[in-house]
């Protein structure tokens, strides 16, 4: 007869300690007495983890998982669940329940839970200044795999089947650009590892080159060797000191282990790896300007193609690769591609590091399974939005990147559905925006960056974010009209198309994606003269409501003195000489100015 | 590094540093000090663990600086693995490390005020 239910019973030895043994006698016993036993089967499984909760009973195909479960208890889930079908709910393990016991353990909480560590998978637990504890971790052996074991093709291959992409921004296949650099002959060719890290906000290269800085090394290498390389370079910015200390460090051990050196492994294979700084340019992260700035040039792009793998640098064929890019390699060169393609979607494998920021409870690195939602992110793993506000739009990819509104959280974050989002994957900024933010501030903010970051070296780029700017400041100032908004868009569009680089190219996408998504906020700003968000400052007015209890805080810490009420009376704010500067609404301890 | 012989006995003997296996492998201290960290207060920290384990003689305790688990904004974090239980503890300052030292690494109790399931569900 087929059994219309199956009940696991854990058999752990942590359960079976804790009184597991006799669940399944009480199991037999109610069954039969109930005259189901045979619609039942009953199966004792291995530990399912989770000790503390244990000892466990599962019952299928619901799915219903019981915790802490006591002989006593058989009865009652025999009874109503077997019987009657009526889940007993005071038994079932939740979740939520957690709170109140004890959570010791990173890995235990919900931040950590929905996470997948490939790139970030020895940062935080191994001494980043020991080789040996990088070694202990299977580190050098992917590189031992490819010397001894494939040939430089094979490697390519291996790189192209895993489906890695670029974690820089333009998600282009690793193995694919390795391809075309290992088919262009040359005396000398080079590898350099990108860790310039320009995106404001982002920090997730910083961290795994200052918590696992061999797994670069060895990536470096790794690459160096598929592409016919014996000398590679890491741009770091100077404003990472830690990472290039620890850097250096590391160079320093694996030369002494001969990791780094002549004849690697035995083979004839040799490697050299030297550091560059740079001065902290966003430019600079571009490749071509990258490479200007290694040789010794002033940081300024150039039209590709030649594009790098042909002609980089010193003229020779180069590939440059992202950090988070390199710390996948060794970890797919040792366990396959095969293992790599087994997280992630389709078209996008793995996992991507993103640096959570903005209005969200949890900030800081997350790395997660491509295809995992946004919503999961910023809810399951970042904790929601602090004080109940409500989400208004993620801003993925820093400045070169846009704002994904609340409706399309639910999509799976992949270097495609971004793009069609209006957005881009970028190299892993992510910004939450809650509704007390401003679309038009958000965008003079990245547009300020860009502006500064401009090399200057095509008009597009150096006059049109400049002019772009002017034109959000008019909009946010109350000055603007609609057709302000108009000329803005007119000229985004021109800039995107017209600019030589990837960043006058991008430097509109926040404005573009604000506006698509966006516009009514600003068109509030030229039509209504208010901003919804309540920021701009030309656009607001500071109220003192009936709220007030006459406490004269506000008056006392007014720097300009345009607050007037006497003792336990309602204060009043004369507008005309108010500067708006908020400092009464952040001393009135009863909440009793607003703005509008 | 001659061949992956040579690699596998650094990995063989290196094991013990990165796993605890069996009861007398001691006790690990993970401090994270990458640039979050380190910003956050990890120095004195770490500074405060390697003074008090030096004078009290704890031999059997050995402290690591680590990078960046991604909880930048709750750091200073101390892990302490013992044997195969592990504990994350937040916001760690020098009182903190003084309290963790005597109630948990001697005591044998965790302490439930700096661990993360007091910040993080
Ligand atoms: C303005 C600009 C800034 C960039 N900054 C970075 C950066 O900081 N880090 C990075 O890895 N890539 C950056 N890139 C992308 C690089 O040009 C290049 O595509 C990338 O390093 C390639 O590595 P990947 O294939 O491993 O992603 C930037 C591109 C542009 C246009």
């Amino acid at each position: 007869m087929l059994e219309r239910a199956h009940v696991l019973i854990c058999s752990g030895s942590n359960c079976v300690s804790r009184g597991a043994k006799t669940l399944r006698d009480e199991f037999e016993e109610h069954l039969d007495r109930l005259d189901i036993r045979s619609e039942i089967k009953l199966v004792n499984t291995g530990c399912v983890g989770l000790c503390e909760q244990g000892p466990f009973v599962i019952v299928y195909p619901e799915g219903v998982f019981y915790a802490q479960i006591k002989p006593k208890h058989i009865k009652e889930i025999c009874e109503e669940h077997l019987y009657k079908g009526r889940i007993v709910e005071k038994l079932v393990f939740n979740d939520a329940l957690t709170e109140t016991k004890e959570v010791l353990a990173l890995d235990e909480v919900r931040f950590y839970k929905k996470q997948y560590k490939i790139a970030m998978r020895n940062c935080g637990f191994i001494n980043p200044d020991d080789i040996e504890e990088y070694i202990a971790k299977d580190g050098y052996r992917g590189l031992g795999k490819a010397l001894l074991d494939m040939t430089p093709k094979e490697v390519i291959d291996e790189m192209t089947e895993s489906g890695l992409r670029g974690r820089g921004g333009g998600g282009f296949p690793t193995g694919v650009k390795w391809g075309f650099a290992y088919n262009n002959d040359s005396d000398q060719k080079y590898v350099i590892c990108n860790a310039d890290e320009g995106d404001p906000g982002a920090f997730m290269d910083r961290a795994i080159l200052e918590g696992d800085p061999h797994s670069i090394l060895e990536g470096l290498m790794i690459a160096g060797y598929a592409i016919g390389a014996s000398k590679g370079y890491i741009y770091v910015r100077i404003e990472y000191p830690t990472a290039i200390e620890k850097l250096k460090n590391a160079i320093k051990q694996a030369k002494e282990l001969g990791l780094i050196g002549n004849n690697i492994f035995g083979t004839d294979f040799s490697f050299d790896i030297e550091i560059r700084l740079g001065a902290g340019a966003f430019v600079c992260g571009e490749e071509t300007a990258l490479i200007a700035s290694i040789e010794g040039e002033r940081g300024m792009s150039r039209n590709k193609p030649p594009f790098p793998a042909a002609k980089g640098l010193w003229g020779k064929p180069t590939i440059i690769n992202n950090v988070e890019t390199l710390a996948n390699i060794p970890a797919i060169m040792f366990n396959g591609a095969e293992w790599f393609g087994r997280v992630g979607t389709d078209k996008n494998k793995g996992t991507k590091v993103f640096s959570l920021g903005g209005n969200i409870v949890n900030a800081g690195l997350v790395e997660v399974p491509l295809g995992t939602t946004l919503r999961d992110v910023i809810y399951d793993i970042g904790g929601g939005i602090p004080n109940n506000k409500a989400l208004k739009a993620v801003q993925t990819g820093g400045p070169s990147g846009g704002a994904i509104p609340e409706h399309l959280l639910d999509i799976p974050i992949e270097y495609e559905t971004l793009i069609d989002a209006g957005s881009m994957m970028g190299s892993g900024g992510m910004v939450v925006i809650d509704e007390d933010s401003c679309m038009v501030d958000i965008c003079r903010f990245y547009l300020d960056f860009t502006v500064d970051e401009s090399c200057g070296k095509c008009t597009p780029c150096r006059e049109g974010t400049k002019k772009m700017l002017e034109m959000l400041n008019i909009i946010s100032s109350g000055h603007g009209t609609l057709e302000t908004i108009d000329q803005l868009e007119t000229l985004a569009k021109m800039v995107k198309s017209s600019s030589l680089c990837g960043l006058g190219q991008a430097a509109p996408n926040p404005i573009l994606s604000m506006l698509d998504h966006f516009r009514d906020e600003f068109e509030a700003h030229v039509v209504d003269k208010t901003c919804p968000g309540g920021v701009c400052k030309a656009l607001i007015n500071f109220f003192i409501t009936d709220k007030c209890i006459g406490c004269t805080k506000c008056a006392q810490n007014c720097p300009v003195d345009c607050i007037s009420g006497t003792i336990k009376q309602l204060h009043t704010i004369d507008q005309s000489a108010c500067i708006k500067c908020g400092a009464c609404q952040n001393v009135c301890p009863v909440d009793a100015i607003i703005t509008t | 590094m001659k061949s992956l012989d040579d690699l596998k006995k650094i990995r063989d003997n290196a094991q013990k540093k990165v796993t605890m296996r069996g009861k007398n492998d001691g006790i690990r201290v993970l401090v994270g000090m990458a640039t979050c960290g380190i910003s956050a207060g990890a120095r004195p920290v770490m500074n405060r663990f390697v003074e008090i384990v030096d004078k009290q003689d704890l031999e059997n305790v050995t402290i690591t600086p680590v990078g960046c688990i991604g909880e930048c904004a709750i750091e200073p974090i101390v892990e302490v693995l013992i044997d195969d239980k592990r504990t994350t503890y937040c916001k760690v300052d020098v009182d903190g490390v003084d309290r963790i030292i005597k109630e948990h690494i001697i005591g044998g109790k965790v302490v439930d005020d700096y661990v993360i399931g007091k910040y993080r569900i």
